[in-house]
C-alpha cells in the first residue's frame, strides 16, 4: 500500500467507524423494545373500564394518582380524569360541580339542603371510544387507536393544531403546556402492557373503577358488564365508548 | 402556583376560569382556537370571494366589471399569500407543519386543506395572474433598465413572444384557468366550512349548511373588499371611478347578501324549530355572550343595514358622489360584519360547554403570538402585499403604455 492509497482508505474508514457505535446502540435498543422479548400481544386484548357510580365517594384520589403517575400539570385546567358532583333538587334543578378543580377540600361539611333529593359523584375520563372522532380528525395521524383499543397521542408527531380537542365530545383532551402537544388519558398504557392496573384504578378505595379486557372470557370487566345495567355517555354521537357506567343517572352528560 | 405553565397563560386561564357561568368540563377553560383562527377563515373567504368576482369577467363576460378585473385578481393573490400564516402561527409545533403534506391522514378534514391551499395558490392564482400579465411583463422588461429589466424578465419567465397568436393563447389559457378556478374557489372556502361543520361534538358548528354558509359569506366579503379597494384607490390616485362598474358590483353584492342572509336565517330557523338538546345553552349563548357581536354587529350593522343601503341605492336615484359614499359605507360595514360572523362561529363555538350546562369566557391577549396585535398585523399584511403588487404589476399600465393592445 502506498501513501496515497493509505490516506484514501483512512479518509473512508474514520467516518464509517464513527457510525458503527450508534448502529450497535440502535440494534440493542430494538432488541430490548421488541415485542418478542416482552411477550405482550396487543391483538389479544380489547381494553375498557367499568365505573360503578354508586360506589364513588368523591375522594379525588384517582385524580391525584393520575396527575402524579402521568406528569399531568398541577394547574386546574388540565385533567386526564376528574370527578363531577351532581345534586338533584326536588324541583328538577340539577347542580353540577367539578370537585377536582377545588384548590383544597372543604374544611367543614356543607349544611344539609332539604331540597336535594339525590346526590352522587361521577368519575370522568377519556372514553377510549371504539369509534373515536379525535382519531378521525387528526391531520397527521399523531393520535391513533392501538390494536388493544386504547387511543394514544404520539407527542413526537403531534403538531399541536388542537383539532382533536375540538372533536372530543367529552372534554377529555387538553393541550399540554409543557410539550405543546395534545394530551389525554392513556389507560396508563405503560402500566397495563406490563400487566399492572391504571393508577386511578389502583388507588380507588371503593373499587368504583374496574379495569379489564372486554375480549377475555373470565375478566372482572366482563362480569361487571354482565351483572349491571350499563350506560355510556352521549350514545347518540355513535362514538361507542369503552368506559361503561353502572347506575348512571340520565342527567349526566 | 404556576410551576409548569408560562405565567401569561396561567393568568389568562385563571381569569377565564373566574368568568365561567354554570358547569363546564375542567379542560374547557382554555380557548383552543383563538383570534388567529378567526382571522384565517376571514382571509380565506376574501380570497375566494375576490376570485369569484374576477371570474365574472372572464367566464360570464360581464363587461361592466372589466375595470376591476385585475384589482380583484391581485387582491385575491395578496390575501392568499397571508391565508396560511395564522394557521402556521397557532400550531403548538409550527416546525412540524410539513407533516400535513408528508404524512397526511386521509380521514382528517384538516389534512386535505394543505393540498387545497397549495393547489389554489400554485395551480390557479399564480398561473392566472401570469397569463393575464405575461404580455405586459414582456413589454415592461423591454422598456425598463438594470435590475427592473431583470426582474420583469424573470417574472415573465423569460418569454418574449408578444405576437397576436401568443396573446390569443394567453387569453384562452387565462379563461380556461378561470373555469377551473371557480370550482376551486368554491372548494377552498367550502372546505374551510367543512372543517367546522363536520365536528359532531359541537352543535354550534356541526351543521350541513356550514360549508355553504361559509361560501356565501366568503363571496359577500370578497366582493365588498374589492369594492372597498377600488373606491380607496380612486381616492388616493384622484381618478374618476367607473360608476357603471361600481353599480354592477353593487348589484352582485346585493344579490350575494340576500342569498347569504337567507342561508343563515335558514340555519337559525332550522335549529330553533328542531330544538335539539343543545338549544337551551345555545339560546343562552346568543342572548348573553354573543349578543353584541352576533345580533348587533353581524346581523344589524353587518347585514341588514348594508342590505337596506344597497336596496336604497337601486330604488332611489342618488347622484354619483352620494352613491359612492353609500357603496363605501356598505362595503366597510359588510367587512366588519363578516369578520364578526367568523368570530361568532369560531369563538362562539368555544364559549359554551359540551356538557350544555355552562358558558366559558375568552380573554384576548394584547401581545404575543395568539394576540390582538398579531391579528391586526396579519390583517394589515395583505394590504401591504397588495400595494407592492400594484406597484410591481400596475393594472392599467397597458392602457397608458401600449394603447390598442390592451
Amino acid at each position: 500500500m502506498n501513501k496515497r492509497e493509505f490516506l484514501k482508505d483512512a479518509i473512508l474508514f474514520f467516518p464509517a467507524a464513527s457510525v458503527l457505535p450508534s448502529l450497535v446502540a440502535e440494534a440493542v435498543a430494538n432488541a430490548e423494545e421488541g415485542p418478542a422479548t416482552t411477550g405482550y400481544d396487543a391483538a389479544k386484548h380489547w381494553y375498557g373500564m367499568g365505573i360503578d357510580v354508586g360506589k364513588c365517594i368523591g375522594c379525588n384520589r384517582c385524580v391525584e394518582a393520575c396527575k402524579a403517575e402521568n406528569d399531568v400539570p398541577d394547574e386546574p385546567f388540565y385533567f386526564r380524569t376528574w370527578i363531577e358532583r351532581y345534586r338533584i333538587h326536588s324541583d328538577g334543578e340539577v347542580e353540577v360541580e367539578c370537585i377536582s378543580t377545588r384548590s383544597a377540600p372543604p374544611e367543614q361539611a356543607e349544611p344539609e339542603d332539604p331540597t336535594v333529593v339525590r346526590t352522587f359523584f361521577v368519575p370522568k375520563l377519556c372514553n377510549q371510544c371504539a369509534h373515536p372522532p379525535c382519531v378521525q380528525v387528526c391531520p397527521v395521524g399523531a393520535t391513533f387507536q392501538t390494536q388493544d383499543g386504547v387511543v394514544l397521542v404520539d407527542a413526537t408527531r403531534c403538531i399541536g393544531c388542537r383539532y382533536c380537542i375540538q372533536a372530543c365530545p367529552y372534554g377529555a383532551r387538553y393541550l399540554n403546556p409543557k410539550t405543546k402537544t395534545a394530551d389525554k388519558c392513556t389507560f396508563c398504557y405503560h402500566r397495563i402492557t406490563e400487566g399492572l392496573l391504571p393508577a386511578c384504578v389502583e388507588v380507588c378505595p371503593t373499587e368504583a373503577r374496574i379495569f379489564g379486557d372486554l375480549d377475555a372470557h373470565a375478566d372482572r370487566l366482563v362480569r361487571f358488564h354482565r351483572v349491571n345495567e350499563i350506560s355510556v355517555l352521549k350514545p347518540d354521537l355513535n362514538t361507542e365508548p369503552k368506559v361503561l357506567y353502572a347506575r348512571l343517572d340520565g342527567e349526566v352528560r | 402556583m404556576s410551576g409548569t405553565i408560562p405565567e401569561g397563560l396561567y393568568e389568562q386561564l385563571s381569569h377565564q376560569l373566574s368568568q365561567v357561568v354554570g358547569f363546564i368540563y375542567p379542560n374547557e377553560v382554555e380557548t383552543q382556537w383563538a383570534i388567529l383562527i378567526v382571522v384565517y377563515p376571514y382571509i380565506t373567504g376574501i380570497v375566494a370571494g375576490a376570485f369569484i368576482l374576477a371570474s365574472l369577467v372572464k367566464v360570464f363576460n360581464v363587461v361592466e366589471v372589466q375595470p376591476i378585473y385585475r384589482l380583484a385578481l391581485l387582491a385575491a393573490l395578496a390575501f392568499m399569500l397571508v391565508a396560511g400564516m395564522p394557521l402556521q402561527l397557532h400550531l403548538g409545533h409550527p416546525e412540524r407543519a410539513y407533516e400535513i403534506f408528508f404524512t397526511p391522514q386521509p380521514t382528517s378534514a384538516m389534512a386535505m386543506f394543505g393540498f387545497v391551499y397549495l393547489w389554489y395558490l400554485m395551480g390557479i392564482l399564480l398561473i392566472e395572474v401570469w397569463f393575464e400579465y405575461r404580455q405586459q411583463l414582456v413589454l415592461m422588461a423591454q422598456k425598463s433598465r438594470g435590475a427592473m429589466k431583470g426582474l420583469y424578465s424573470a417574472l415573465s419567465l423569460f418569454s418574449k413572444d408578444v405576437s397576436p397568436a401568443a396573446i390569443e393563447f394567453d387569453h384562452k389559457a387565462s379563461k380556461f384557468i378561470t373555469v377551473i378556478g371557480i370550482p376551486s374557489a368554491f372548494l377552498l372556502h367550502g372546505y374551510v366550512g367543512f372543517i367546522f361543520g363536520s365536528i359532531k361534538a359541537n352543535p354550534w358548528w356541526g351543521s350541513v349548511l356550514m360549508p355553504i354558509v361559509f361560501l356565501m359569506s366568503a363571496i359577500v366579503s370578497g366582493i365588498a373588499m374589492v369594492m372597498f379597494l377600488y373606491i380607496i384607490l380612486s381616492l388616493v390616485r384622484n381618478e374618476k371611478l367607473d360608476m357603471r362598474c361600481l353599480d354592477k358590483v353593487g348589484l352582485f353584492l346585493l344579490v350575494a347578501i340576500i342569498v347569504d342572509f337567507a342561508l343563515e336565517a335558514l340555519d337559525y330557523i332550522h335549529r330553533i324549530y328542531q330544538s335539539e338538546e343543545s338549544i337551551g345553552i345555545l339560546a343562552e349563548l346568543v342572548s348573553s355572550k354573543l349578543f353584541t357581536s352576533l345580533v348587533i354587529v353581524q346581523l344589524m350593522l353587518g347585514m341588514l343595514l348594508p342590505l337596506l343601503i344597497l336596496v336604497l341605492v337601486r330604488v332611489v336615484r342618488f347622484n354619483e358622489d352620494l352613491r359612492r359614499l353609500l357603496y363605501f359605507t356598505s362595503s366597510l360595514l359588510i367587512l366588519v360584519g363578516i369578520f364578526s360572523m367568523r368570530w361568532n362561529v369560531v369563538i362562539g363555538g368555544q364559549l359554551y360547554s359540551k356538557s350544555f350546562r355552562g358558558l366559558m369566557a375568552y380573554k384576548m391577549e394584547i401581545t404575543g403570538i395568539e394576540s390582538l396585535t398579531m391579528a391586526l398585523a396579519l390583517l394589515a399584511l395583505p394590504f401591504i402585499i397588495f400595494t407592492v403588487l400594484l406597484w410591481l404589476l400596475p393594472p392599467r399600465w397597458m392602457e397608458k403604455n401600449a394603447p390598442g393592445t390592451a
